[in-house]
């Protein structure tokens, strides 16, 4: 138990360190602009009157590090400072819309990890079937398509040609549960196309490498039931594997997402993003880089730690 | 039966289709000029015609010629792709040849930038650099090179480690060979084969995602016809498709065409990739 815990400790700390590097990065990344951000936004022609009042105004008048530090404080109590375009307070513009953007994450996943994970172990007990076929097709297909063109595939046929579903997901935040999951449906059905292929096949491939091993063979020779061979012997190992590809998955979709909100013109957190890169709205970019950037991270230190207390043979260290 | 697999994926056939996939797109991209039957930029219709001579995949929404579009899209968007490609392998092969080969602190250093650099989606982090930089191809360019160089380091230096144990390098070390000729006549040769590979899977992933930039409207800028940007400009046309008559639902199929043309590509470098493994077959997964 010593062990298993200590190797979680370390990386957990290896994670907070990555996190702590990335918001550096993320906030150091304005120092990189030519000049200041006030001679950015005001223009060259500005007078030094206006310039100093805007410095005050964006606490640009003391040391990096200290504008660092009560930017990090700021941003894990949920204040991220006031928008450069529009001047109102950042958590105000991206709070509704970072809870849609999870929310149209978490449909996604809710859709994928079943059908990946069952698909993906029927295809490695039916090795070399014309499911399994299909499969590494589909994947091809996957890494190939860019995720506009799966996207406007179902709009045409969903939403243009037969009419089922809306092909904007014009979700405010007094929409009902029920409208919200219709309303939403194709762009999380996207979304579950974009990561379907990469977990069957990771799974796939987990569940194989595991079918691989001698001590399953042994239970077969044994006379063991089918099933019950890769129910009690095969799955607990497969487990391991099988969390890490979810969470990999997971953090993939976070990304995935800002592209997709952007053809269902969504209001989440990956559009505003889009069109804070655009407006060169520095601030909100920073907001919205550190929450992207965050969650993934965190998602992958999931992976990892849960992939680890999964594995049954650290739990028996030699 | 991961034999059965790659003897399917990787059959003769599936890399012709490859084969011929890319040199069709390199046929267009080098001869756009003299192939496409319109100018990249001009307009020279009225708006929004549907498929009909003389333009025979229609117009957009500022009446240029579709199909002339297309063609010039394939030398802009596949040229700027393969562009960053080779600046992204020549500073990840690089520098992963020589992390492995000198070890020490520049191995330790530079494995934890990569680290550093890698933790922060590669989308997000260029949507963080280009709004500094501002969005210019030239921006585009080194900002994917250098998010992309991770990878290639990674795959050049694990490679490279893997050969550096063998007893010929031993063997040219003992000979009294200089790193750089260590590199180029023993590392590099041995190392080409996943290289290749993984140049294809790099172009791949570069083409789609300076793709999507466009279509974000964040990578190549207007009038510059872009497969990424045609699709972003027709991409509101979808919903006038209309299935009654034949012309009438073309507009549906206005964002598809750029779209497609960009899967289709990345399917043929695909195609060829899994052979070049599969020949190798040295890293397979």
């Amino acid at each position: 138990m010593r062990t298993i815990l200590s190797i979680i400790l370390k990386r957990l700390l290896v994670g907070c360190m990555t996190l702590f590097v990335v918001t550096i990065i993320i906030f150091g990344a304005i120092e990189m602009l030519p000049g200041d951000i006030a001679t950015e936004v005001l223009g060259q022609a500005a007078t030094e009157e206006s310039l100093n009042a805007f410095r005050e105004k964006y606490d640009l008048n003391r040391s990096l590090p200290a504008r660092y530090l009560s930017w990090l404080g700021g941003a894990v109590t949920g204040d991220f400072g006031i928008s450069l375009a529009n001047q109102r307070p950042i958590s105000e513009l991206i709070g509704q819309r970072a809870a849609n953007t999870f929310f149209l994450a978490g449909y996604a996943a809710a859709i994928a990890v079943p059908i990946a994970v069952v698909s993906g172990m029927l295809a490695a007990l039916y090795n070399g079937s014309v499911f399994d076929r299909m499969l590494s097709s589909s994947t091809l297909a996957a890494i190939s398509f860019p995720e506009f063109f799966i996207a406007y595939i179902l709009i045409l046929i969903f939403s243009v040609a037969l009419g089922w579903f809306p092909s904007l997901a014009n979700v405010d935040p007094g929409t009902g549960l029920g409208e919200r999951l219709y309303l939403t449906f194709l762009p999380a059905m996207t979304l579950t196309l974009i990561v379907l292929a990469y977990m069957m096949r990771m799974t796939r491939a987990a569940i194989l490498n595991l079918l691989a091993l001698p001590y399953i063979e042994m239970a077969h020779l044994k006379g063991m039931k089918r099933w019950r061979v890769i129910a009690v012997h095969a799955l607990p190992n497969a487990l391991a594997p099988i969390i890490n590809v979810i969470a990999l998955n997971l953090a993939y979709l976070i990304v995935g997402v800002v592209l997709v909100e952007v053809v269902f013109v969504y209001p989440g957190l990956g559009q505003i993003l889009v069109d804070a890169v655009s407006n060169r709205d520095v601030t909100v970019v920073q907001a919205a880089c550190l929450i992207f950037a965050a969650t993934y991270i965190i998602l992958n230190l999931a992976a990892d730690i849960l992939s680890i207390i999964a594995n049954p043979r650290l739990l028996h260290p030699r | 039966m991961n034999e059965i697999l790659y003897t399917l994926r990787g059959a003769p056939v599936s890399a012709w289709i490859g084969i011929a996939i890319i040199g069709l797109y390199a046929v267009l991209a080098i001869a756009a000029p003299l192939l496409a039957p319109y100018p990249e930029a001009a307009s020279v219709g009225a708006q929004y015609q549907p498929w009909a001579a003389p333009h025979y995949l229609g117009t957009d929404a500022l009446g240029r010629d579709v199909l002339s579009r297309l063609i010039y899209g394939a030398r802009n968007t596949v040229g700027i792709a393969l562009a960053t490609t080779a600046l992204a392998f020549l500073l990840g092969a690089t520098m992963g040849l020589l992390a492995a080969t000198l070890g020490g602190w520049f191995d330790a250093i530079s494995a934890r930038v990569v680290d550093v650099l890698m933790a922060i989606p590669a989308l997000i982090f260029a949507l963080l650099i280009l709004t500094i930089t501002g969005t210019s191809v030239l921006a585009l360019i080194f900002v994917i090179a250098i998010l992309d160089s991770t990878r290639v380091y990674r795959l050049s230096r694990a490679v490279a480690q893997g050969i550096l144990t063998m007893d010929y390098i031993e063997v040219a070390r003992m000979r009294g060979e200089g790193l750089w000729w260590l590199i180029r006549k023993e590392v590099l040769p041995n190392a080409a084969a996943p290289l290749i590979a993984e140049f294809g899977l790099r172009f791949c992933f570069v083409f789609l995602f300076i793709s999507a930039l466009s279509f974000l409207g964040l990578g190549i800028q207007p009038p510059t016809a872009d497969w990424g940007g045609m699709v972003r400009e027709s991409a509101k046309l979808i919903g006038f498709a209309d299935f009654s008559t034949w012309q009438t639902a073309t507009f549906g199929l206005a964002p598809l065409l750029p779209a497609g043309a960009i899967a289709l590509l990345t399917i043929g470098v695909n195609l060829i990739v899994d052979w070049v493994l599969h020949m190798s077959s040295g890293l397979k997964e």
